[in-house]
């Protein structure tokens, strides 16, 4: 499973995308939401941290089977 | 074609007339966002926008798509700009033609207001000694 990252995100992680094993991917939005906290505690302290699956936004209760495309959105800020 | 939609690394905003233009507007509104000098005092040397393309362009067509249907519009356009910016350079332009002004004046608004809530963009703010993601944090 391949997470990518946008935004300050990719700042905090050091990467524009990592991945998870099999055995150890996380299988919802929530739980990757949770991983993610946990080793990267900064990601708590922003304003909104958001998922897109498919390019859609994906709330906490969407399941993952680690074939989509997941990507962590940080505070939007265009215009 | 009623909507354009599109992430350029420049914005021409000489163009947006005649992607507006229609036989049945009366009325056409633009609105163009650009680099302001200062925020809260502070110096701006330039703007970093990056974006996550696929889904900025789904979320633009949304955007572009319920404009089109709520204000009967003949012709939309959203169009933001990626990379350095520095300032006084316009960083997104969006577009409304209708056969009426109220239509597209109301439309702009919401087709810039929307694009600022949900549309997969990031604003860096580089300045003298420090850049700042715009909104990261509280």
């Amino acid at each position: 499973m391949n997470v990518l990252f946008f935004g300050i995100t990719k700042d905090i992680v050091g990467s524009s995308e990592i991945s998870f094993s099999n055995e150890l991917k996380p299988t919802s939005v929530a739980s990757l939401k949770k991983r993610l906290i946990e080793s990267y505690p900064e990601f708590s302290k922003l304003n909104s941290l958001a998922v897109a699956v498919n390019s859609e936004y994906a709330d906490d209760s969407v399941l993952l089977n680690g074939n989509e495309e997941i990507a962590i959105i940080p505070p939007v800020s265009g215009g | 074609m009623k909507k354009v939609v599109e992430i350029v690394d420049v914005i021409d905003t000489a163009k947006v007339y005649a992607e507006l233009s229609d036989a049945n507007s009366g009325g056409i509104c633009v609105f163009v966002g650009a680099v302001r000098e200062f925020t809260n005092n502070e110096e701006v040397v330039a703007l970093e926008f990056e974006t996550y393309e696929a889904m900025a362009l789904k979320e633009m067509g949304k955007i572009a798509d319920t404009a089109l249907a709520k204000w009967g519009l003949n012709k939309v356009v959203i169009r933001h700009a990626v990379g350095e910016k520095s300032v006084k350079e316009p960083v997104v332009i969006v577009g409304a033609s209708s056969a009426h002004r109220d239509a597209c004046f109301e439309a702009c608004r919401f087709l810039i207001d929307t694009l600022k809530e949900t549309v997969p963009i990031w604003k860096k703010e580089k300045f003298k000694n420090k850049s700042v993601w715009v909104s990261a944090h509280p």
